[in-house]
């Protein structure tokens, strides 16, 4: 993947980006530095029904770095996630996104927090994406009171009502239908945002995403549905399960856009692209070609319906973080060890997260009743032989 | 009624005392038998169906590689991909299909990963396959369709890999409710809804898929649906339960019988059409009932038992019916332990009923 850049001469932008002053030990102030770069995707995108955007995509030091940090984050909170799921901390089902971060983060960064996401079970790093913190991450991945959901809802059902993060859900598909609600809601209050439904290659299939499509066209809602195509529904690889593997071709009259899903940049102008689009016609659905690097959840070793050469393949071709990095690296942004040293950062970050988790105490009791309808219902519940136990449900 | 002891391992852990189970002769001899678990008895009970049947077909999602549990391993490879099949991630279109094939006098074994994702197929249960052979005057009919679905609390599942959704398809009048206890039950059983002319949901617990070692015979038979049975004798008190929470309710009677209370535990095994017969000959004996299930307790099948217990034994109890069930609310999380119908909420039902 040629990484081609403008340049106005090659030593003149170099030293442009350089600091003014010769600084000793803390180099060029990276971190706010906005001055553009642009850059091209990997690959161009392909289009249905529309006109694709351009491969150039604008960006800067600062917005590389962070990127960079965020998904060293997420790839890091995910491993740690897959260890304590041995140690038996986690326990039920742990779906894990690493090596799909790019999504998240390139997502992010072409949007705001009053647009809305939901996805589907596979959400610790859109959570993070959306604001969310490392130890409610992993207090709730323990059932802990700390925890997003307050320890109820576990890995699958992660929420953060402020960004309007909708969630983490176990259905396969069932959240596609919900996401073009909340688009219907966002056209009801003009407020210019949009709602993006993710879901992949496995719940492609399902009616209920054709039905929620069909309506979010006829009335020209302002829903953008993604679908995070890692090419295995499970253990099922996508041409077993779909005729059509062009998942963004699917909505046959909703436009659609194919996306390297491993490249953050392609993933931000895709986004950036969609929202406008979505805004003016319509929805749009957006094919993000990406790949985890795990199973489909803790108890699948990824291992049986894929060969390890495609794994370990992807991981030394599209890695998403490698791509970051050799970004930052040509353009002279960052030293390696500068780098490392924000991934260290970043691990001591997730254990101290981690840690804290450990101290979170177990919902109480009575939160086994509590939230079941909204308060002051009252209705009621029995213990099990319906004479003790009695809770009212709130 | 004769009562073969049957010398079988039940649960490998945790048991307070292993107990020899009981089964009715039926068509069950000794033969060849195997020790075996639940999901290598569900197997064979395919494997069978698949080799005398040549218009049968397993499918669903993932089962060409053995399935989530296990339970098809092999069958793709001895009976092809013709006949046993992925299918795309869509319940509705899985049962649908199913409904179709069967209609064609096909027997189609339909896989729902998980009883909890049973519901997209809701409608076509309800409104299709349970309604064909009235609706068209007895023209057609899709009986040869089955389909599985594990079912019930495995630990740690959570709200969605837990549920019980055995209650909302008890309501519908044209469809059968099947639940095995044990491996040998679900051979013979799942033989037996297959080859029943009636759209048959068959629920397996999933918590018992490798935990239930039993010994199985090797050779094709079937047990009969529709027939409760009496797995344990007894004279102070009725328990009727189903599936997994037998064990449980077993461990209780055990328990109960130290204290000098002696529980006649039913399995239902069928729970539409149910076997009223033996449940009330059993209540007219003890004059007490308690049904325990992990679904929730209101509006569980253990409401329907009890109002027909009620009904036809109403002069004969001596306590109000005891229904020991999960909590109303959604399948929890780590709350699991808490939501359970566990063996000490029964026997202290138990205790309270017989001393009412």
């Amino acid at each position: 993947m040629a990484l081609s850049y403008l340049r106005s001469s090659s030593s003149r932008s170099a030293n442009f980006l350089k600091p003014l002053s010769s600084a000793a030990s803390l180099r060029r102030p990276i971190s706010t530095d906005t001055t553009p770069i642009t850059v091209e995707t990997s690959v161009p995108f392909t289009s249905h029904q529309c006109e694709a955007p351009s491969r150039s995509v604008e960006t800067n030091p600062s917005e590389l770095l962070t990127f960079f940090r965020d998904m060293a984050l997420m790839r890091r909170m995910e491993i740690a996630a897959d260890s304590l799921y041995k140690a038996k901390l986690i326990r039920g089902f742990c779906h894990l996104y690493d090596g799909q971060e790019a999504v998240a983060v390139g997502m992010e960064a072409a949007i705001t927090k009053k647009d809305c996401i939901i996805t589907a079970y596979r959400d610790h790093c859109i959570f993070i994406g959306r604001g969310g913190t490392l130890l409610e991450v992993f207090a709730e991945l323990m059932g802990r009171q700390a925890g997003c959901s307050k320890g109820k809802g576990g890995s699958m059902h992660f929420y953060k009502k402020d960004s309007n993060f909708y969630g983490g859900h176990g259905i396969v598909g069932a959240q596609v239908p919900l996401g073009c609600g909340l688009a219907f809601a966002q056209k009801y209050s003009k407020d210019e945002t949009v709602t993006f439904a993710l879901y992949g290659d496995g719940a492609a299939n399902q009616g209920q995403l054709f039905e929620a499509l069909n309506i979010s066209a006829l009335w020209d809602l302002p829903a953008i549905l993604v679908c995070e195509n890692n090419h295995y529904g499970m253990g099922t690889a996508e041409w077993r399960a779909a005729k059509s593997p062009a998942y963004y071709k699917r909505g046959d009259y909703v436009p659609g856009l194919k996306v390297d899903g491993m490249d953050a940049l392609a993933v931000k102008q895709a986004c950036k692209f969609a929202k406008e689009h979505a805004l003016k016609n319509g929805p749009i659905i957006l094919e993000m070609d990406t790949y985890r690097y795990h199973g489909h959840s803790m108890s699948d070793p990824g291992s049986t319906y894929r060969t390890r050469d495609e794994i370990s393949g992807v991981r030394q071709e599209r890695d998403p973080i490698e791509r970051v990095r050799k970004l930052i690296l040509s353009h002279d942004l960052a030293t390696e060890k500068e780098l490392k040293d924000i991934e260290k950062e970043v691990r001591k970050e997730v254990d101290d997260a981690i840690a804290q988790a450990k101290e979170s105490p177990m919902p109480e009791p009575s939160e086994l009743f509590s939230n079941v309808y909204a308060k002051s219902l009252g209705v009621e519940s029995f213990g099990a032989d319906r004479k003790e136990v009695r809770a009212t449900l709130a | 009624m004769a009562l073969r002891n049957i010398l079988g391992k039940r649960f490998g852990v945790g048991l307070a005392g292993r107990r020899p189970l009981s089964t009715a002769t039926c068509d069950v001899e000794s033969g060849n038998a195997k020790a075996i678990n639940l999901y290598s008895a569900i197997n064979q009970a395919l494997l069978i169906a698949l080799e005398t049947d040549p218009r049968a077909f397993v499918f669903g999602e993932d089962v060409s590689f053995g399935g989530v549990f296990r339970c098809t391993t092999g069958l793709a490879d001895r009976f092809g991909k013709a006949r046993v099949f992925n299918t795309p991630l869509c319940e509705q279109g899985i049962v649908g299909f199913g409904i179709g094939l069967a209609a064609m006098g096909n027997r189609a074994i339909a896989e729902i990963q998980f009883a909890d994702y049973i519901y997209p197929a809701f409608d076509q249960i309800v409104n299709e396959a349970s309604k064909f052979r009235y609706r068209s005057g007895n023209q057609f009919n899709c009986g040869g369709l089955t389909i599985r679905a594990p079912y019930g609390a495995v630990g740690h599942g959570g709200h969605y890999h837990s549920q019980s959704p055995e209650a909302f398809f008890c309501h519908v009048p044209g469809i059968k409710v099947v639940i095995p206890r044990s491996p040998r039950q679900a051979k013979g059983l799942l033989l037996s809804c297959i080859r029943d002319p009636n759209p048959v949901v068959f629920f397996e617990p999933k918590w018992l898929y490798r935990l239930a070692v039993e010994e199985v015979p090797e050779h094709d038979y079937m047990l009969p649906l529709s027939e409760a049975e009496v797995i344990r004798q007894g004279s102070d008190i009725t328990l009727v339960g189903w599936g997994a929470q037998l064990s449980i309710m077993e461990q209780a009677c055990i328990e109960a019988e130290r204290d000098g209370i002696f529980c006649e535990l039913i399995d239902l095994k069928t729970l539409i059409p149910w076997d009223k017969e033996t449940v009330e000959a059993s209540v007219r004996k003890t004059g007490r009932v308690l049904i325990s299930h992990e679904a929730p307790v209101t509006g569980g099948f253990g409401a329907e038992i009890s109002a027909s217990i009620v009904e036809r034994c109403f002069l004969r109890l001596e306590a109000p019916v005891a229904r020991v069930c999960g909590l109303d609310t959604p399948f929890p999380l780590v709350f699991e332990p808490f939501y359970m119908p566990t063996k000490n909420k029964i026997l202290d039902a138990i205790k309270a009923t017989v001393n009412y």
